[in-house]
């Protein structure tokens, strides 16, 4: 029997590692950050640092080369539409004290509820934060309240609370550096942050 | 003197129950076309809103493409005949610490990378059949054509 050529060329592929082909390419960040990417294949190494510098692995070898928007697109483009969207964040203040909005962050309330109903399936994490009024413990609860008030309104709004998580941190984490025993708005605050 | 099977049907009730608490690493956000989730010896459909645990491997069919987010914002998204499993992933959400790593068998992947690879990038992995890559705060694409099927 004739052996069929387009069969043993893919049982030469069973377990060989060499014909598998391998592309990957450097994005650029949104923020034009530098960023980096390091390939380790078989002894070698490429390192990628400029947008669009790409990788290509064929025959057992690395290459270096470029792959520019049009053809990222081109090759990528149905699986980039599929990306979730980015993570973003919100903040809050409250009336000293309490967990009880200020009526600016009342209103702000309604944008991240906005957020929310904007996305695939919208997962939250509220930290909680005080000044340093009162002291480290009661500081504690009193942020781990502001992050719990938050979820029971958004849970009032129709808003799972499984996909909500809540974390107090307290006077640990002040947004704005002051002594001890100063009332500071800009440090009562819950940072909500949906991804 | 304990015999070896009670020990061995200890080590199974134990693991199993540390697999049914163990918390989720992600959750899927979209799907198209055919999505199925490999679990253990489970195929499960995958749809928007399920969770992604660690070892879990996904796969798509060929008019099939998923978007996933970790748990430390890390997003990942396949496209059609993919197959990808979630090798390693931890994450504390209040030092950032933790570890991933992800492999790529085959198809295409996008990668928008999140808090670990900011944090620890060098806990921070994606492999494909032949190499390894490492992150530095980092947006990607990869494709993997093998001929082999799994």
């Amino acid at each position: 029997m004739k052996p069929n050529k387009s069969l043993w060329a893919v049982l030469a592929c069973l377990g060989l590692s060499a014909c598998v082909s391998e592309r990957v390419v450097l994005l650029p960040e949104p923020d034009g950050k530098p960023s980096a990417l390091v390939i380790r294949s078989g002894g070698q190494q490429q390192v990628l640092d400029q947008p669009y510098e790409a990788v290509q692995r064929q025959g057992g070898s690395l290459t270096a080369t470029t792959m520019p928007a049009a053809a990222v697109q081109e090759r990528f483009g149905a699986v980039l539409a599929q990306m979730p969207p980015r993570p973003v964040s919100f903040v809050l203040y409250f009336l000293e004290g309490s967990s009880e909005l200020t009526p600016e962050s009342r209103a702000q309330f309604q944008a991240v509820r906005q957020e929310l109903a904007s996305r695939p399936v919208a997962e939250m994490l509220i930290v909680g934060h005080t000044d340093t009024v009162g002291d480290l413990r009661g500081n504690d609860a009193l942020s781990l309240e502001r992050a719990s008030a938050m979820r029971e309104a958004l849970k009032a709004e129709g808003i799972d609370p499984g996909a909500v998580e809540v974390a107090g941190r307290g006077e640990r984490e002040l947004l704005v550096k002051t002594g001890d025993e100063v009332a500071e708005p800009r440090n009562r605050r819950v940072v909500i942050r949906i991804r | 003197m304990i015999k070896p099977q009670w020990l061995l049907a200890t080590l199974f009730v134990w693991s199993a129950n540390h697999l049914l608490a163990a918390e989720s690493a992600g959750t899927v956000k979209r799907v198209s076309g055919q999505v199925q989730v490999e679990r253990g010896s489970e195929r499960l459909k995958a749809g928007p809103g399920m969770a992604i645990f660690v070892a879990d491997k996904v796969r798509t069919g060929s008019d099939g493409a998923v978007g996933i987010t970790l748990k430390d914002e890390t997003l990942l998204s396949a496209g059609a005949n993919s197959l990808l499993s979630l090798d390693k992933f931890s994450f504390d959400q209040t030092t950032h610490q933790g570890a991933m790593r992800t492999t790529v068998k085959r198809g295409r992947l996008a990668v928008v990378t999140g808090k670990l690879a900011k944090t620890s990038p060098e806990t921070v992995e994606f492999h494909t059949p032949n190499s390894i890559l490492g992150v530095r705060g980092t947006e990607f694409a990869l494709e993997v054509n093998a001929h082999e099927t799994e």
